[in-house]
């Protein structure tokens, strides 16, 4: 056993062994439950393929959930009640970090929606398409800690005596200006940050509307055109309302992967210089700071803002499948 | 993260066979890394070892943040007691290991043993009660071979729980003696003595590019804690040890007017245009530069002058030559006179979650002067402990290390701000340093606030 135990070729054999018990015992039940016949049978069918999806939800999602509320009104050690002193730290000291964090949600969507919009409704049947979109698609590839420490070299910052060796740094250098402090000096700095963010979603925001534009029916453009309508109108008043569900659904998917955006603060600035946002202090508190309470706070925090965010989205989600049949 | 994927995975599992051996799977990865061979054939003469018993097929499981390289070495260390003694040690080293301890611990999935690399951890840990006092060897070994200086961090309100294994010195300025040489410059021994020189290298080669001295304190989520560290070297220099430990314990206010004079003596450097930032730019570059990259810039001979611990040395790049004539060496960082030499350290604890006796046997040796000088020569590191052979250590800078830190008249005070509650060591010091060099924020202001977050 301390082959499978204790050695990293052993737990590999134990997980590969471990996933296909699984899927057998899965196939197993699915054959017994297929003998059933009757109306019993839809029930079995839910109880067996819903049932552990179901359990998996409550054990990994509800549960935690509830449990890190439930931490949010406890102190530092989760051992006392203390009711809502740990929300108020939020309106006292966190209040950069929602500051910052709203800039955030409102920044990156647009401006990612907007240039993915943009650069796919350019692009769309020229001759380059599939390159020009690979090449705007190709950060998507990069962890946010990766982009972060890329975006770092783009902006690093030297004396205007000293050879510059960020890019940027470079250029402004080379037309004469003074070298300029990108992630030093805020509020800028926080846009700056933020453009690093709207450089790795403005990829996935093209690849779904470049689809929806696709999916516009070529009758309704074809029909705007013996109307007369212009390349704009054909843009504001066909293309537009015609992605409108998936626009939203690009908004909102990037609105809640910017709530939770933690990694480029902490790559490129280490929060310092006024640029906290809510993710990042929920870490501090949480695994620097040891303070569950706080932590945990921020945690629901952020949660509160996602929730109609997700609700948003998924009915958007169904609408657009109820359009497309 | 995996173990709860797993976790997850197992426990959708319909049948109760494939449970368990997924579970199994859980267990096995928190004990998981490199694992030691135990009992058998072994050149070691075994002699040595039979004062901690013979352990056929005993485990012992220990976590670190010590991984790649330096976890193979600190494995090579100990493969004679493993030879000998037969307990196979289960070393699992992260640099995840200050939130995944918790995490462990908090899951009834503890380690036996765990090196701490900052005593105020070990305490945060000994407040979930996890953790058991050193034992009568482990305790006789420690008091045989540590000063009580080093043997108080390990010691929480009167126990010992944690023993020192490795360390490493701050008080130190990293310069190039082939360029001191150049130039006729001596090794200050005081600290006019060195603001004399500072003047002195202004004056010879003093430009917008070329300073004295360099700093950086840019390092990610960690941004600002060289700055800390300079500050302590500070108030160990202006207000003196007492003082020092009274302000790591919380007796006198964070912001004590001794303490905003000791800030402003490290602004006396840090803060001016003339003597920083060597080959960066002005003082403000120093927050958003990382704080090995500066040092670097000695080798370029845009600066003399360099104050960083011990370990700065595994930052140069390859074939830098490290010695008293070579490219860069250290000097240790003056005080007021050449007579007294308060010393800031650093270094890691080892405590344990039980009192197993295998447990025990390690933790003993561990505190040996055997194992400390098996480790010092394996290369590296230094130890804190009194028994090592300074022969023994890997290089020059090593060699000061060890020295200084073996120096009776040496005082030595540890890394405050690892002694402190983490909100102010990690959090408010951190970034109140970084707000004040980037000049957001006065001295005493900058200090306010960090009293102002002291959790009571």
């Amino acid at each position: 056993m301390g082959f499978f135990l204790y050695s990293k070729n052993g737990q590999l054999i134990l997980a590969v062994l471990a996933f296909v018990a699984l899927l057998a015992v899965l196939l197993l039940i699915a054959k017994f439950a297929d003998r059933i016949k009757g109306r019993k049978q839809t029930l079995v069918m839910v109880a067996v393929f819903g049932g552990p999806a179901l359990l998996l939800l409550v054990l990994g999602q509800v549960y935690p959930a509830i449990r890190t509320m439930w931490m949010s009104l406890m102190d530092r050690r989760s051992e006392n009640f203390v009711g809502l002193t740990n929300y108020a730290y939020l309106f006292e000291d966190g209040l950069t970090a929602l500051a910052n964090t709203m800039l955030w949600v409102v920044l990156v969507p647009a401006g990612s929606t907007i240039i993915g919009l943009v650069y796919a409704v350019l692009i769309d049947k020229s001759r380059f398409e599939k390159v020009a979109k690979s090449l705007l698609f190709l950060p998507m590839a990069i962890s946010f800690v990766g982009a972060g420490i890329i975006w770092k070299f783009v902006y690093e910052y030297r004396g205007s005596a000293q050879e510059q060796i960020g890019l940027l740094n470079a250029l402004i250098t080379s037309l004469g200006f003074e070298p300029v402090r990108f992630l030093q000096d805020a509020p800028l700095n926080t846009v700056f940050l933020i453009v690093v963010m709207v450089w790795i979603q403005a990829g996935f925001a093209m690849v779904v509307l470049s689809a929806a534009i696709k999916a516009v029916p070529i009758d309704i453009i074809e029909a705007a055109r013996l109307d007369g309508a212009s390349a704009w109108q054909l843009f504001t008043r066909v293309t537009v309302p015609s992605i409108r569900p998936s626009l939203v659904v690009v908004l909102t998917t990037i609105c809640i992967a910017t709530l939770k955006v933690f990694d480029i603060t902490l790559t490129m600035t280490g929060a310092e210089f006024n640029t906290q946002v809510l993710a990042n202090e929920m870490y501090d508190w949480s695994f620097t700071f040891g303070n569950n309470g706080i932590g945990s706070a921020m945690a629901v925090v952020i949660f509160l803002l996602v929730i109609p965010l997700v609700v948003y989205n998924v009915r958007q989600m169904n609408k657009n499948k109820a359009v497309r049949g | 993260m995996r173990t709860q994927k797993l976790r997850r995975y197992g426990v959708g599992i319909a049948g109760g066979i494939a449970m368990t051996l997924a579970l199994a799977g859980c267990a096995g990865d928190d004990l998981g890394g490199g694992s030691t061979g135990g009992g058998g054939d072994t050149d070691a003469d075994c002699a040595a070892f039979e004062q901690y018993g013979t352990f056929e097929g005993d485990r012992v499981t220990l976590s670190s943040t010590i991984s790649d390289q330096e976890g193979d070495q600190l494995e090579e260390s100990w493969a004679d007691f493993v030879a000998c003694t037969g307990i196979t040690i289960e070393h699992n080293g992260t640099n995840e290991f200050e939130s995944q301890i918790f995490v462990q611990v908090e899951g009834g999935n503890a380690p036996d043993l765990a090196i701490f690399p900052q005593p105020g951890l070990m305490q945060r840990m000994n407040e979930g009660g996890h953790l058991v006092p050193a034992g009568d060897d482990v305790l006789a070994a420690a008091e045989e071979n540590y000063t009580e200086d080093w043997l108080s961090y390990g010691n929480i309100d009167g126990t010992q729980f944690g023993v020192p294994v490795m360390g490493s010195v701050k008080s130190f300025v990293w310069y190039s003696p082939s360029v001191f040489e150049e130039n006729g410059y001596e090794i200050p021994e005081t600290w006019d003595e060195m603001m004399e020189l500072t003047d002195q290298i202004v004056a010879d080669h003093g430009s917008d590019t070329v300073k004295p001295w360099c700093f950086g304190i840019e390092s990610g989520g960690a941004t600002g804690w060289p700055a800390t560290d300079f500050v302590e070297d500070m108030v160990l220099r202006e207000a003196g040890p007492d003082v020092y430990d009274q302000w790591v314990d919380h007796e006198i206010p964070f912001d004590d007017s001794q303490i905003v004079a000791s800030l402003d003596r490290a602004g006396d450097i840090l803060k001016n245009e003339d003597y920083v930032n060597g080959g960066i730019g002005d003082p403000r570059s120093i927050a958003s530069t990382p704080w090995a990259d500066a040092g670097l810039q000695v080798l370029n001979d845009n600066c003399f002058l360099f104050r960083a611990a011990s370990f700065f040395e595994a930052q140069l790049p390859e074939g830098t030559d490290v010695s008293p004539d070579g490219d860069i060496f250290a000097f240790y960082l003056p005080a007021d006179s050449a007579d007294e030499q308060p010393l800031l350290v650093a270094g890691d604890y080892v405590a344990a979650f039980n009192d197993n006796e295998a447990t025990q046997a390690l933790q003993a040796y561990l505190a040996s002067s055997e194992w400390a000088n098996s480790r010092v020569s394996i290369g590296g590191v230094v130890s804190p402990n009194q028994g090592v052979d300074p022969a023994n250590a890997s290089s020059d800078v090593l060699r000061l290390t060890l020295e200084l830190m073996q120096d009776e008249d040496a005082i030595a005070r540890f890394d405050g701000s690892d002694l402190m509650p983490s909100e102010v060591g990690a959090g408010t010091f951190w970034s109140q340093m970084t707000a004040w060099i980037d000049g957001q924020t006065e001295s005493d202001a900058a200090l306010a606030a960090i009293e102002s977050s002291w959790p009571e």
